[in-house]
């Protein structure tokens, strides 16, 4: 063992609340997952078919101190190990952000360690640190329960966005049209299953496939499901679940990995980093791995573990170590910001 | 023994830092800002003045509620997290009961109220006992035309405190004489009496499991459990993965 080993060591305390997981970790230098504790509260949240914001921040006042402990007990670290205490301040819903928020500045204070504030999205994008280097510029893929967006990193910790949602977000429109056929919140991964056992026999819309910018819409998508759905109602007709669910996730498939692969060749990108709780749909992962062979790209296809796609700590701590890096701090001040968003990027300024 | 006490149990916010003996310093801030940014500079400048580290602290006093769930649940976080991670004491103390020990009437029933909205209020009911403020009525969510009859039946003399001014036509229409309203100075919580009522408690013997005392199911949960009365099997409610 190395006698200055634990000073070249960058310990970062992570904490992660803006939504219904409560998430702790310890990340060694912006890379290794020393310790990733997430406590989820989809168990109870499934009582009310989506997360009831005032359940989340009251289940997070429970987990909160029992996750950071065990997250330094996992970690074997103490207090004066760590480099800094990192928290996600923004977006989410305000009164979860603000339980990890308030543990994060006591920490900081009770230990005089520097605060990193760092914006959740961010880390869905840094959770592809935790996997492999990242190589400048690049686009990264952002589809969750409250986002799709493509975002442009020119440099670390550069995040312009370049393309979002006009409406729903590909989890939301997941969960909704899960919702019609009756399955469990969050259906996401139900609709997947059920895809694989389907054929694309509707031919939903493919919203904005064709247009020269990098938006996306699916509620008319949603809407047309839900009236497919409705109108073999009331004909009493049964119409296959496993073809409603592949149909769907085609039609959102093909555009997201139509729309993404265009702006990966007009920004010259080497590679493609997926994130967020809707890139565990292994329809959109094995459809990109095709495109990219059959189309001969030379991209590198990043796409974080499942554990790392949905929410949690150890993706807030790879990020907030770029951003310590580059100086950023917050200071006893720092308050929950529940629609920070990434700047959109300035439209002459491409490449 | 150190206290540094906190309280955001609503638009107010007070912390203070006490000894045994003494008042080391108190911040009391009435003005309308978002408790997550006033917090932490405050108790920050606290500690800078009275040139003590964080970790000099013997125990750690909070108001748990009731009151604004938000401002409940940032000073609750912040106190338990604290004592947590310095291995201090933690102690809860209603929020109420912070706003009634401003009250030194001996001879009368302390009531202490916070605005429920909806014609209810948070309250309960407070009297000093050989020097000790002890609850007599529990604090409670009720309507205040409910509230007012059962005072009435104490047949005490009452001193209302708080949040009295919306109710306060309700309140002497309905209480009489049997009622007196508390001066405006008697309404805002004061970190100082937290400190010293928080030197009084027993520590909370589990730190991770101690939260606000909302004295209100949410909404959805009330409505869930009024149509699953057994749960039908979603606890535990928090799983690790
Ligand atoms: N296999 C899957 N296929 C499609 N969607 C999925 C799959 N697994 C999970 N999802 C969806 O992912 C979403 C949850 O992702 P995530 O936890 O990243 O979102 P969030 O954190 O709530 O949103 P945000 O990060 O935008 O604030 C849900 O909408 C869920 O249905
Ligand atoms: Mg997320």
């Amino acid at each position: 063992m190395q006698e200055n080993s634990s000073q070249t060591r960058e310990l970062i305390l992570a904490f992660e609340s803006s939504c219904d997981e409560t998430s702790v970790a310890v990340i060694e230098n912006g890379e290794k997952i020393l310790a990733n504790v997430i406590a989820s509260q989809i168990n109870s949240q499934k009582r009310f078919g989506g997360v009831v914001p005032e359940v989340a921040s009251r289940h997070h006042v429970e987990q909160i101190t029992l996750c950071a402990e065990e997250a330094m007990t996992q970690a074997h670290v103490t207090y004066a190990d760590l480099t800094a205490v990192a928290v996600t301040y923004g977006p989410g819903l305000v009164g979860a952000l603000l339980i990890g928020v308030s543990a994060a500045k006591a920490i900081a204070f009770a230990h005089q360690l520097p605060l990193i504030p760092v914006n959740h999205m961010a880390g869905h994008v840094y959770a592809a640190r935790l996997v492999k280097p990242l190589t400048y510029p690049l686009i990264a893929l952002l589809v969750s329960g409250g986002h799709t967006e493509l975002v442009y990193m020119r440099t670390a910790g550069q995040f312009e966005i370049i393309g979002d949602t006009r409406d729903d977000a590909a989890g939301e429109a997941f969960d909704k049209v899960g919702r019609v056929l009756g399955l469990a919140y969050p259906a996401g991964g139900k609709i997947d299953h059920l895809a694989s056992q389907g054929q694309d026999s509707f031919h939903f819309p493919r919203a904005m496939i064709k247009e020269a910018n990098y938006d996306f819409s699916f509620s008319g998508l949603k809407s047309a499901f839900i009236n497919t759905v409705h109108n073999a109602q009331q004909r009493g007709e049964a119409l296959s679940h496993a073809d409603l669910a592949a149909s769907f996730q085609a039609s959102v498939i093909d555009v997201i990995v139509t729309k993404t692969l265009r702006a990966v060749k007009q920004y010259g990108v080497q590679q493609l980093i997926m994130a967020g709780g809707v890139a565990a749909n292994s329809g959109l992962r094995d459809r990109f791995r095709q495109e990219i062979a059959q189309r001969d790209l030379e991209l590198d296809f990043v796409v974080p573990p499942l554990r790392l796609c949905g929410d949690n700590g150890a993706m807030i701590g790879a990020a907030a170590h770029v951003l310590y890096a580059q100086g950023v701090r917050g200071d006893a001040h720092l308050n929950a910001d529940p629609s920070l968003s990434f700047p959109y990027l300035a439209a002459n300024t491409t490449k | 023994m150190l206290v540094l006490a906190i309280d955001t149990s609503n638009r107010a916010l007070t912390v203070a830092l006490a000894s045994d003996q003494q008042l080391l310093g108190e911040i009391t801030l009435n003005i309308k800002q978002t408790h997550s940014e006033g917090l932490m500079p405050a108790i920050t400048y606290l500690f800078q003045a009275a040139k003590l580290k964080p970790a000099a602290i013997d125990r750690v006093a909070v108001a748990q509620g009731p009151g604004s769930y938000t401002g409940i649940r940032i000073a609750v976080t912040t106190a338990k997290t604290l004592a947590w991670t310095l291995n201090k004491e933690l102690v809860g103390v209603s929020s109420l009961a912070v706003i009634a020990s401003n009250v030194l009437s001996t001879q009368r029933l302390i009531v202490p109220v916070f605005d429920a909205r909806r014609q209810a209020v948070f309250t309960g009911a407070y009297q000093w006992q050989q020097g000790h403020l002890v609850s007599v009525l529990s604090d409670r969510h009720i309507k205040l035309a409910a509230w007012l009859p059962e005072l009435l039946a104490t047949k005490q003399p009452l001193t209302f405190v708080g949040q009295t001014a919306v109710f306060s036509d309700t309140i002497r229409k309905m209480c009489g004489k049997q009622a007196k309203i508390a001066p405006e100075a008697a309404n805002l919580p004061r970190g100082q009496q937290l400190a010293w009522l928080g030197q009084q408690a027993q520590p909370i013997a589990n730190v991770h499991g101690f939260v606000p005392t909302y004295l209100r199911k949410t909404e959805a949960e009330a409505t869930w459990l009024k149509n699953h009365p057994n749960n039908e099997g979603h606890e535990p409610y928090v799983e690790e993965i």
